[in-house]
Protein backbone atom coordinates (compact mmCIF):
# COMPACT_ATOMS: atom_id res chain seq x y z
CA UNK A 1 0.00 0.00 0.00
CA UNK A 2 1.40 3.39 -0.90
CA UNK A 3 2.06 5.72 1.64
CA UNK A 4 -1.24 8.23 0.97
CA UNK A 5 -3.56 4.98 0.69
CA UNK A 6 -2.22 4.12 3.77
CA UNK A 7 -3.13 7.19 5.36
CA UNK A 8 -6.43 7.36 4.62
CA UNK A 9 -6.70 3.75 5.17
CA UNK A 10 -5.46 4.35 8.67
CA UNK A 11 -8.08 7.06 9.00
CA UNK A 12 -10.92 4.95 7.50
CA UNK A 13 -10.05 2.55 10.13
CA UNK A 14 -10.45 4.97 12.72
CA UNK A 15 -13.81 4.84 12.07
CA UNK A 16 -14.38 1.79 11.51
CA UNK A 17 -13.36 0.83 14.94
CA UNK A 18 -15.58 3.67 16.35
CA UNK A 19 -18.96 2.25 14.59
CA UNK A 20 -18.26 -1.84 14.98
CA UNK A 21 -18.30 -1.69 18.40
CA UNK A 22 -21.53 1.09 18.83
CA UNK A 23 -24.52 -0.16 17.96
CA UNK A 24 -25.81 2.69 18.65
CA UNK A 25 -24.20 4.90 16.25
CA UNK A 26 -25.32 2.46 13.50
CA UNK A 27 -28.85 2.38 14.71
CA UNK A 28 -28.74 6.41 14.34
CA UNK A 29 -27.07 6.05 10.90
CA UNK A 30 -30.03 3.82 9.70
CA UNK A 31 -33.08 5.71 11.93
CA UNK A 32 -34.19 8.88 10.32
CA UNK A 33 -33.74 7.98 6.96
CA UNK A 34 -36.08 4.64 7.95
CA UNK A 35 -38.28 6.42 9.91
CA UNK A 36 -38.96 9.53 7.05
CA UNK A 37 -39.46 6.76 4.39
CA UNK A 38 -41.75 5.13 7.03
CA UNK A 39 -43.75 7.68 7.37
CA UNK A 40 -43.90 9.07 3.77
CA UNK A 41 -44.19 6.38 2.27
CA UNK A 42 -48.15 5.62 4.20
CA UNK A 43 -48.91 9.08 3.54
CA UNK A 44 -48.29 8.58 -0.15
CA UNK A 45 -49.65 4.84 -0.36
CA UNK A 46 -53.26 7.17 1.61
CA UNK A 47 -53.21 9.70 -1.20
CA UNK A 48 -52.66 6.87 -4.47
CA UNK A 49 -55.49 4.95 -2.61
CA UNK A 50 -57.89 7.59 -3.20
CA UNK A 51 -57.85 9.15 -6.72
CA UNK A 52 -56.55 7.38 -10.02
CA UNK A 53 -54.74 10.89 -10.64
CA UNK A 54 -51.97 10.42 -8.00
CA UNK A 55 -51.67 6.86 -8.87
CA UNK A 56 -47.62 7.32 -9.20
CA UNK A 57 -46.72 9.19 -5.94
CA UNK A 58 -46.15 6.64 -3.92
CA UNK A 59 -42.99 5.61 -6.63
CA UNK A 60 -42.08 9.54 -6.85
CA UNK A 61 -42.50 10.50 -3.24
CA UNK A 62 -40.21 7.33 -1.96
CA UNK A 63 -37.59 8.27 -4.38
CA UNK A 64 -37.38 11.51 -4.20
CA UNK A 65 -36.79 10.92 -0.16
CA UNK A 66 -34.48 8.12 -0.73
CA UNK A 67 -32.15 10.48 -3.27
CA UNK A 68 -32.72 13.28 -0.51
CA UNK A 69 -31.60 11.00 2.21
CA UNK A 70 -28.45 9.93 0.08
CA UNK A 71 -27.47 13.58 -0.17
CA UNK A 72 -28.44 14.61 3.35
CA UNK A 73 -26.58 12.01 5.02
CA UNK A 74 -23.76 11.99 2.89
CA UNK A 75 -23.23 15.31 3.88
CA UNK A 76 -23.83 14.70 7.30
CA UNK A 77 -21.67 11.96 7.23
CA UNK A 78 -18.67 13.75 5.59
CA UNK A 79 -18.82 17.01 8.06
CA UNK A 80 -19.33 14.35 11.22
CA UNK A 81 -16.21 12.28 10.39
CA UNK A 82 -14.52 15.94 11.26
CA UNK A 83 -16.33 16.48 13.62
CA UNK A 84 -15.07 13.72 15.52
CA UNK A 85 -11.67 14.63 15.33
CA UNK A 86 -12.73 17.89 17.69
CA UNK A 87 -14.89 16.11 19.83
CA UNK A 88 -12.08 13.75 20.69
CA UNK A 89 -9.46 16.60 20.30
CA UNK A 90 -7.54 14.51 18.21
CA UNK A 91 -6.95 17.08 15.45
CA UNK A 92 -3.56 18.51 16.82
CA UNK A 93 -2.05 14.81 15.95
CA UNK A 94 -3.07 14.47 12.93
CA UNK A 95 -2.07 17.69 11.44
CA UNK A 96 1.13 17.36 12.88
CA UNK A 97 1.13 13.99 11.33
CA UNK A 98 2.01 12.82 7.82
CA UNK A 99 -1.70 13.01 6.58
CA UNK A 100 -2.16 15.98 4.34
CA UNK A 101 -5.67 17.60 4.36
CA UNK A 102 -5.75 15.88 0.75
CA UNK A 103 -5.65 12.73 2.58
CA UNK A 104 -7.76 13.59 5.20
CA UNK A 105 -10.92 14.73 2.81
CA UNK A 106 -10.32 11.67 0.65
CA UNK A 107 -10.94 9.48 4.23
CA UNK A 108 -14.12 11.54 5.14
CA UNK A 109 -15.36 10.86 1.54
CA UNK A 110 -14.83 7.18 2.12
CA UNK A 111 -16.24 6.84 5.47
CA UNK A 112 -19.49 8.95 4.35
CA UNK A 113 -19.91 7.08 0.82
CA UNK A 114 -19.89 3.66 3.74
CA UNK A 115 -22.52 5.22 6.05
CA UNK A 116 -24.46 6.77 3.67
CA UNK A 117 -24.85 2.90 2.27
CA UNK A 118 -25.83 1.45 5.18
CA UNK A 119 -27.93 4.52 6.60
CA UNK A 120 -29.58 4.76 3.00
CA UNK A 121 -29.54 0.69 2.43
CA UNK A 122 -31.93 -0.28 5.11
CA UNK A 123 -34.49 2.53 4.55
CA UNK A 124 -34.67 1.24 0.85
CA UNK A 125 -34.94 -2.41 1.63
CA UNK A 126 -37.61 -1.60 3.61
CA UNK A 127 -39.45 0.57 1.10
CA UNK A 128 -39.27 -2.63 -1.14
CA UNK A 129 -40.95 -4.77 1.37
CA UNK A 130 -43.44 -2.25 2.17
CA UNK A 131 -44.66 -0.26 -0.81
CA UNK A 132 -42.80 -2.31 -3.21
CA UNK A 133 -41.55 0.97 -3.86
CA UNK A 134 -38.34 0.21 -5.28
CA UNK A 135 -35.47 2.94 -6.05
CA UNK A 136 -34.22 0.10 -8.43
CA UNK A 137 -36.74 0.84 -10.37
CA UNK A 138 -34.74 3.79 -11.61
CA UNK A 139 -31.93 1.22 -12.91
CA UNK A 140 -28.46 2.60 -14.81
CA UNK A 141 -29.75 6.61 -13.81
CA UNK A 142 -30.19 5.44 -10.31
CA UNK A 143 -25.94 4.95 -9.95
CA UNK A 144 -25.55 8.42 -11.65
CA UNK A 145 -28.09 10.14 -9.21
CA UNK A 146 -26.42 8.39 -6.52
CA UNK A 147 -23.03 9.50 -7.29
CA UNK A 148 -24.21 13.23 -8.04
CA UNK A 149 -26.14 13.81 -5.19
CA UNK A 150 -23.27 12.45 -2.93
CA UNK A 151 -20.68 14.55 -4.65
CA UNK A 152 -23.07 17.48 -4.03
CA UNK A 153 -23.42 16.04 -0.05
CA UNK A 154 -19.18 16.49 0.20
CA UNK A 155 -18.94 20.18 -1.26
CA UNK A 156 -21.02 20.56 1.23
CA UNK A 157 -19.45 19.04 3.96
CA UNK A 158 -16.38 20.65 2.72
CA UNK A 159 -17.77 23.75 3.46
CA UNK A 160 -18.87 23.48 6.61
CA UNK A 161 -15.70 21.53 7.96
CA UNK A 162 -14.12 24.95 7.02
CA UNK A 163 -16.55 26.92 8.77
CA UNK A 164 -15.83 24.47 12.26
CA UNK A 165 -12.24 25.38 11.66
CA UNK A 166 -12.77 28.85 11.30
CA UNK A 167 -15.57 29.14 14.25
CA UNK A 168 -15.13 25.96 16.05
CA UNK A 169 -17.89 23.73 17.74
CA UNK A 170 -19.45 27.06 17.41
CA UNK A 171 -20.73 26.09 13.71
CA UNK A 172 -21.19 22.88 14.59
CA UNK A 173 -25.04 22.64 14.45
CA UNK A 174 -24.46 23.96 10.50
CA UNK A 175 -23.22 19.86 10.03
CA UNK A 176 -27.23 19.28 10.54
CA UNK A 177 -29.09 21.92 9.20
CA UNK A 178 -27.34 23.62 6.37
CA UNK A 179 -28.07 21.65 3.87
CA UNK A 180 -32.13 22.14 4.26
CA UNK A 181 -31.56 25.63 2.77
CA UNK A 182 -31.74 24.00 -0.15
CA UNK A 183 -34.16 21.45 -0.26
CA UNK A 184 -37.57 23.59 -1.05
CA UNK A 185 -35.90 24.27 -4.40
CA UNK A 186 -34.03 21.57 -4.95
CA UNK A 187 -37.22 19.67 -7.00
CA UNK A 188 -37.21 16.93 -4.58
CA UNK A 189 -41.06 16.10 -4.60
CA UNK A 190 -42.34 18.34 -7.25
CA UNK A 191 -41.11 19.88 -10.51
CA UNK A 192 -38.37 22.72 -9.98
CA UNK A 193 -41.69 24.49 -12.30
CA UNK A 194 -43.68 25.05 -9.54
CA UNK A 195 -41.60 27.73 -8.23
CA UNK A 196 -41.59 31.52 -8.78
CA UNK A 197 -39.35 32.56 -11.83
CA UNK A 198 -36.79 33.85 -9.45
CA UNK A 199 -36.47 30.87 -7.41
CA UNK A 200 -36.58 28.64 -10.47
CA UNK A 201 -33.08 30.48 -11.74
CA UNK A 202 -32.09 29.73 -8.17
CA UNK A 203 -32.75 26.13 -8.53
CA UNK A 204 -30.79 25.93 -11.83
CA UNK A 205 -27.18 26.88 -10.15
CA UNK A 206 -28.06 23.72 -8.03
CA UNK A 207 -27.08 20.02 -8.90
CA UNK A 208 -29.32 18.72 -7.20
CA UNK A 209 -32.86 19.98 -9.24
CA UNK A 210 -31.05 18.67 -11.98
CA UNK A 211 -30.94 15.04 -10.61
CA UNK A 212 -34.76 15.47 -8.63
CA UNK A 213 -35.78 16.35 -12.56
CA UNK A 214 -33.86 13.73 -14.30
CA UNK A 215 -35.48 11.11 -11.30
CA UNK A 216 -38.68 12.77 -12.26
CA UNK A 217 -38.12 12.05 -15.90
CA UNK A 218 -37.27 8.57 -15.55
CA UNK A 219 -40.41 7.50 -13.51
CA UNK A 220 -43.37 9.46 -15.52
CA UNK A 221 -41.80 9.87 -18.80
CA UNK A 222 -39.48 6.42 -18.50
CA UNK A 223 -36.86 8.38 -20.31
CA UNK A 224 -32.89 9.16 -19.25
CA UNK A 225 -32.02 12.70 -20.07
CA UNK A 226 -28.70 13.23 -20.52
CA UNK A 227 -28.64 16.87 -20.63
CA UNK A 228 -30.24 17.34 -17.33
CA UNK A 229 -27.29 14.59 -15.81
CA UNK A 230 -24.64 17.10 -17.57
CA UNK A 231 -25.65 20.02 -16.30
CA UNK A 232 -25.79 18.23 -12.34
CA UNK A 233 -22.46 17.02 -13.23
CA UNK A 234 -20.74 19.99 -14.32
CA UNK A 235 -22.40 22.07 -11.20
CA UNK A 236 -21.14 19.46 -8.73
CA UNK A 237 -17.45 20.07 -10.17
CA UNK A 238 -17.77 23.65 -9.55
CA UNK A 239 -19.38 23.12 -5.78
CA UNK A 240 -16.57 20.98 -5.44
CA UNK A 241 -14.00 23.21 -6.59
CA UNK A 242 -15.35 25.95 -4.37
CA UNK A 243 -15.62 23.81 -1.12
CA UNK A 244 -12.28 22.56 -1.73
CA UNK A 245 -11.17 25.82 -1.89
CA UNK A 246 -13.09 26.96 1.52
CA UNK A 247 -11.52 24.07 3.04
CA UNK A 248 -8.23 24.74 1.93
CA UNK A 249 -8.27 28.38 2.73
CA UNK A 250 -9.96 27.68 6.36
CA UNK A 251 -6.75 25.51 7.25
CA UNK A 252 -4.48 27.82 6.01
CA UNK A 253 -6.26 30.34 8.43
CA UNK A 254 -6.02 27.95 11.30
CA UNK A 255 -2.13 27.43 10.67
CA UNK A 256 -2.21 31.42 10.85
CA UNK A 257 -4.05 32.08 13.83
CA UNK A 258 -2.50 28.88 15.81
CA UNK A 259 -5.95 27.26 16.05
CA UNK A 260 -4.92 23.28 14.79
CA UNK A 261 -3.63 22.17 18.16
CA UNK A 262 -5.60 23.59 20.35
CA UNK A 263 -9.19 22.65 18.21
CA UNK A 264 -11.63 20.97 20.46
CA UNK A 265 -14.43 21.35 22.80
CA UNK B 1 28.99 13.58 8.95
CA UNK B 2 25.78 15.62 9.59
CA UNK B 3 26.43 19.25 8.57
CA UNK B 4 23.10 20.87 9.55
CA UNK B 5 21.73 21.33 13.07
CA UNK B 6 18.85 19.30 13.53
CA UNK B 7 16.62 22.26 14.95
CA UNK B 8 17.41 25.87 12.86
CA UNK B 9 15.73 28.77 13.70
CA UNK B 10 16.05 32.40 12.24
CA UNK B 11 14.96 35.29 13.33
CA UNK B 12 11.85 34.09 14.28
CA UNK B 13 8.63 36.27 14.84
CA UNK B 14 4.75 35.78 15.03
CA UNK B 15 2.29 37.78 15.57
CA UNK B 16 -1.28 37.83 16.38
CA UNK B 17 -2.41 41.51 15.37
CA UNK B 18 -1.16 43.31 17.56
CA UNK B 19 0.34 40.65 19.87
CA UNK B 20 4.42 40.03 19.69
CA UNK B 21 4.43 36.00 20.48
CA UNK B 22 7.70 35.90 18.76
CA UNK B 23 10.40 38.08 19.04
CA UNK B 24 13.55 37.64 16.45
CA UNK B 25 13.71 34.20 18.15
CA UNK B 26 17.36 31.99 16.65
CA UNK B 27 18.71 29.33 17.97
CA UNK B 28 19.72 25.87 16.26
CA UNK B 29 19.63 22.11 18.03
CA UNK B 30 22.32 19.45 17.35
CA UNK B 31 21.49 16.03 16.40
CA UNK B 32 21.33 13.49 19.33
CA UNK B 33 20.79 16.21 22.05
CA UNK B 34 18.03 17.28 24.30
CA UNK B 35 17.33 21.09 24.34
CA UNK B 36 14.20 22.88 27.00
CA UNK B 37 12.15 26.02 26.44
CA UNK B 38 12.25 26.84 29.44
CA UNK B 39 9.90 30.52 30.34
CA UNK B 40 6.57 31.42 32.31
CA UNK B 41 3.38 31.23 31.35
CA UNK B 42 2.93 33.64 28.17
CA UNK B 43 6.34 33.07 27.21
CA UNK B 44 5.51 31.78 23.39
CA UNK B 45 6.91 28.26 24.34
CA UNK B 46 3.87 26.60 22.54
CA UNK B 47 3.90 28.77 19.64
CA UNK B 48 7.78 28.07 19.19
CA UNK B 49 6.72 24.07 19.24
CA UNK B 50 3.84 24.80 16.93
CA UNK B 51 6.04 26.85 14.25
CA UNK B 52 8.12 23.33 14.70
CA UNK B 53 5.49 21.37 13.67
CA UNK B 54 4.40 23.61 11.05
CA UNK B 55 0.79 23.76 12.10
CA UNK B 56 1.50 27.89 13.00
CA UNK B 57 2.53 29.89 10.33
CA UNK B 58 5.44 32.33 11.19
CA UNK B 59 4.71 36.23 10.45
CA UNK B 60 8.94 36.01 9.19
CA UNK B 61 11.69 34.29 9.91
CA UNK B 62 12.53 30.61 8.99
CA UNK B 63 12.04 27.12 10.58
CA UNK B 64 14.27 24.27 9.19
CA UNK B 65 13.65 20.62 10.56
CA UNK B 66 16.10 18.17 9.38
CA UNK B 67 17.24 20.49 6.79
CA UNK B 68 13.51 20.70 5.72
CA UNK B 69 11.63 24.09 5.62
CA UNK B 70 8.58 23.54 7.93
CA UNK B 71 6.43 26.02 6.08
CA UNK B 72 6.92 24.92 2.50
CA UNK B 73 7.99 21.37 2.55
CA UNK B 74 6.80 20.37 5.96
CA UNK B 75 5.55 16.28 4.48
CA UNK B 76 8.72 15.66 3.54
CA UNK B 77 10.20 16.14 7.41
CA UNK B 78 6.68 14.89 9.39
CA UNK B 79 7.47 11.05 8.66
CA UNK B 80 10.87 11.43 10.57
CA UNK B 81 9.08 13.50 13.56
CA UNK B 82 7.12 13.33 16.23
CA UNK B 83 5.34 15.07 19.07
CA UNK B 84 3.42 14.50 22.26
CA UNK B 85 1.66 16.34 24.41
CA UNK B 86 -1.06 16.13 27.31
CA UNK B 87 -3.61 19.10 25.81
CA UNK B 88 -3.35 17.19 22.94
CA UNK B 89 -6.08 13.69 23.50
CA UNK B 90 -6.01 10.73 21.51
CA UNK B 91 -9.70 9.73 20.56
CA UNK B 92 -10.95 8.08 23.72
CA UNK B 93 -13.68 5.89 22.51
CA UNK B 94 -10.95 3.97 20.82
CA UNK B 95 -8.80 1.30 22.97
CA UNK B 96 -5.48 1.56 23.23
CA UNK B 97 -4.31 -1.01 20.08
CA UNK B 98 -6.81 1.04 18.12
CA UNK B 99 -5.51 4.40 18.39
CA UNK B 100 -1.67 3.14 17.92
CA UNK B 101 -2.69 1.04 14.89
CA UNK B 102 -4.48 4.28 13.02
CA UNK B 103 -1.34 6.23 14.08
CA UNK B 104 0.89 3.57 12.64
CA UNK B 105 -1.14 3.72 9.51
CA UNK B 106 -0.71 7.55 9.12
CA UNK B 107 3.10 7.30 9.97
CA UNK B 108 3.80 4.38 7.24
CA UNK B 109 4.75 1.84 9.73
CA UNK B 110 4.68 -1.63 8.01
CA UNK B 111 5.21 -4.04 10.86
CA UNK B 112 3.00 -2.68 13.04
CA UNK B 113 1.71 -5.26 15.50
CA UNK B 114 5.48 -6.03 16.08
CA UNK B 115 6.24 -2.48 16.72
CA UNK B 116 3.15 -1.72 19.23
CA UNK B 117 4.08 -5.05 20.79
CA UNK B 118 7.68 -3.86 21.57
CA UNK B 119 6.32 -0.34 22.92
CA UNK B 120 3.68 -2.10 25.16
CA UNK B 121 6.46 -4.34 26.63
CA UNK B 122 8.88 -1.40 26.48
CA UNK B 123 6.39 1.54 28.74
CA UNK B 124 4.48 -1.27 30.53
CA UNK B 125 0.84 -0.66 29.25
CA UNK B 126 0.55 -4.49 27.38
CA UNK B 127 -2.42 -5.23 30.09
CA UNK B 128 -4.00 -2.04 29.08
CA UNK B 129 -3.86 -2.69 24.65
CA UNK B 130 -7.47 -3.57 24.88
CA UNK B 131 -8.75 -1.09 27.21
CA UNK B 132 -10.14 2.00 26.17
CA UNK B 133 -8.29 5.00 26.26
CA UNK B 134 -10.65 7.23 27.58
CA UNK B 135 -10.68 4.74 31.16
CA UNK B 136 -6.89 5.34 31.44
CA UNK B 137 -5.01 7.56 34.25
CA UNK B 138 -3.07 10.73 33.90
CA UNK B 139 0.07 8.14 34.17
CA UNK B 140 -1.20 5.74 31.56
CA UNK B 141 -2.26 7.97 29.12
CA UNK B 142 0.66 9.46 29.43
CA UNK B 143 2.63 6.61 28.57
CA UNK B 144 0.61 5.80 26.05
CA UNK B 145 1.06 9.24 24.12
CA UNK B 146 5.01 8.81 24.68
CA UNK B 147 4.72 5.64 22.71
CA UNK B 148 2.26 6.97 20.15
CA UNK B 149 5.16 9.61 19.88
CA UNK B 150 7.75 7.02 19.28
CA UNK B 151 5.82 4.56 16.95
CA UNK B 152 7.91 5.94 14.02
CA UNK B 153 11.35 6.14 15.64
CA UNK B 154 11.21 9.87 15.06
CA UNK B 155 14.99 11.15 14.45
CA UNK B 156 13.30 14.26 16.20
CA UNK B 157 10.87 14.47 18.72
CA UNK B 158 8.83 17.58 20.36
CA UNK B 159 7.60 17.22 23.69
CA UNK B 160 4.73 20.05 25.39
CA UNK B 161 5.92 19.29 29.38
CA UNK B 162 5.58 15.44 28.69
CA UNK B 163 5.17 14.89 32.69
CA UNK B 164 2.68 17.87 33.82
CA UNK B 165 0.50 16.17 36.44
CA UNK B 166 1.99 12.93 36.40
CA UNK B 167 2.97 11.95 40.24
CA UNK B 168 7.41 11.98 40.79
CA UNK B 169 7.52 7.91 39.84
CA UNK B 170 5.85 7.98 36.59
CA UNK B 171 7.61 10.98 35.78
CA UNK B 172 11.18 9.68 36.39
CA UNK B 173 9.97 6.62 34.38
CA UNK B 174 8.90 8.51 31.47
CA UNK B 175 12.21 10.41 31.56
CA UNK B 176 13.86 7.06 31.73
CA UNK B 177 12.33 5.83 28.28
CA UNK B 178 13.17 9.11 26.74
CA UNK B 179 16.78 8.94 27.51
CA UNK B 180 16.80 5.11 26.75
CA UNK B 181 15.07 5.78 23.25
CA UNK B 182 17.67 8.63 22.60
CA UNK B 183 21.02 6.74 23.46
CA UNK B 184 19.62 3.55 21.60
CA UNK B 185 18.62 5.90 18.31
CA UNK B 186 20.64 8.68 18.75
CA UNK B 187 17.41 11.32 18.41
CA UNK B 188 17.00 14.94 18.77
CA UNK B 189 14.84 15.93 21.61
CA UNK B 190 13.13 19.14 21.91
CA UNK B 191 10.82 19.80 25.05
CA UNK B 192 8.86 22.45 26.82
CA UNK B 193 8.25 22.41 30.41
CA UNK B 194 8.18 23.63 33.82
CA UNK B 195 9.70 21.03 35.08
CA UNK B 196 13.32 21.89 36.35
CA UNK B 197 14.22 18.32 38.02
CA UNK B 198 13.32 17.06 34.38
CA UNK B 199 15.40 19.81 32.53
CA UNK B 200 18.32 19.27 34.97
CA UNK B 201 18.30 15.52 34.10
CA UNK B 202 17.61 14.98 30.65
CA UNK B 203 19.22 18.41 28.63
CA UNK B 204 22.27 19.69 27.14
CA UNK B 205 20.95 23.03 26.34
CA UNK B 206 18.20 24.89 28.00
CA UNK B 207 17.10 28.17 25.91
CA UNK B 208 15.41 30.77 28.70
CA UNK B 209 12.41 32.58 26.72
CA UNK B 210 10.40 35.71 28.24
CA UNK B 211 7.99 38.06 26.17
CA UNK B 212 8.63 36.13 23.31
CA UNK B 213 12.39 36.25 23.27
CA UNK B 214 15.79 34.04 24.63
CA UNK B 215 16.84 35.81 27.28
CA UNK B 216 19.85 33.18 27.91
CA UNK B 217 20.84 29.94 26.87
CA UNK B 218 23.23 27.25 28.16
CA UNK B 219 23.51 23.67 30.02
CA UNK B 220 21.54 23.47 32.92
CA UNK B 221 25.40 23.11 34.55
CA UNK B 222 26.20 26.56 33.05
CA UNK B 223 22.92 28.91 33.75
CA UNK B 224 22.98 27.46 37.39
CA UNK B 225 26.62 28.76 37.51
CA UNK B 226 26.19 32.02 35.81
CA UNK B 227 23.40 32.37 38.03
CA UNK B 228 25.19 32.11 41.27
CA UNK B 229 22.57 29.30 41.87
CA UNK B 230 22.35 25.94 43.27
CA UNK B 231 18.78 24.46 40.83
CA UNK B 232 17.52 25.51 37.41
CA UNK B 233 14.53 26.10 39.88
CA UNK B 234 16.15 29.15 40.64
CA UNK B 235 17.18 30.37 37.58
CA UNK B 236 13.81 30.05 36.60
CA UNK B 237 12.74 32.73 39.07
CA UNK B 238 15.30 35.14 38.88
CA UNK B 239 14.82 35.01 34.59
CA UNK B 240 11.34 35.17 35.85
CA UNK B 241 11.50 37.88 38.60
CA UNK B 242 13.89 39.72 36.13
CA UNK B 243 12.53 43.10 34.33
CA UNK B 244 11.38 42.53 30.84
CA UNK B 245 12.14 40.86 27.99
CA UNK B 246 15.75 40.61 26.87
CA UNK B 247 16.98 42.71 29.82
CA UNK B 248 17.79 39.96 31.70
CA UNK B 249 21.48 39.58 30.04
CA UNK B 250 22.05 42.59 29.02
CA UNK B 251 21.46 43.89 32.60
CA UNK B 252 23.76 41.52 34.42
CA UNK B 253 20.89 40.50 36.45
CA UNK B 254 22.93 37.18 37.01
CA UNK B 255 24.66 36.49 38.94
CA UNK B 256 24.21 37.21 41.93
Amino acid sequence: MSGSLQRIYGMVLRHVYLWRRSWVRVLETAYWPTMNMVLWGFVAKFFAGNSSVVAQVPALLVTGLLLWEVLFRGQLAFALAFLEELYSRNLGHLFVSPLRPVELIASMVAVSFLRTCVGVGVAVGLAIALYAASIFDLGLPLVAYFANLLVTGWAVGLMVAALVMRYGLAAENLAWGVIFIIAPISGIYYPVSVLPGWLQNVARCLPTSYVFEGMRGVLLEGRFKWDLLFGAVALNAVYVALGAGIFYAAFRGARQRGALLQMGE
Amino acid sequence: MRLNPAIAVDNLVKRYGAVQALDGLSFHVEHGSTCALLGGNGAGKTTTLAILLGVLLPSSGSVRVLGEDMVRSRYRVLPRMNFTSPYVDLPKKLTVRENLVVFSHLYGLKQIRRRIAELAEQFEFAALLDRYYGTLSAGQRTRVSVAKALLNRPEVLLLDEPTASLDPDISDRIRTHLLDYQKQSGATLFLASHNMVEVERICHQVLMMKAGAIVDRGSPRQLIARYGRSSMEEVFLDVARAGPGKAVLAAGAAPR
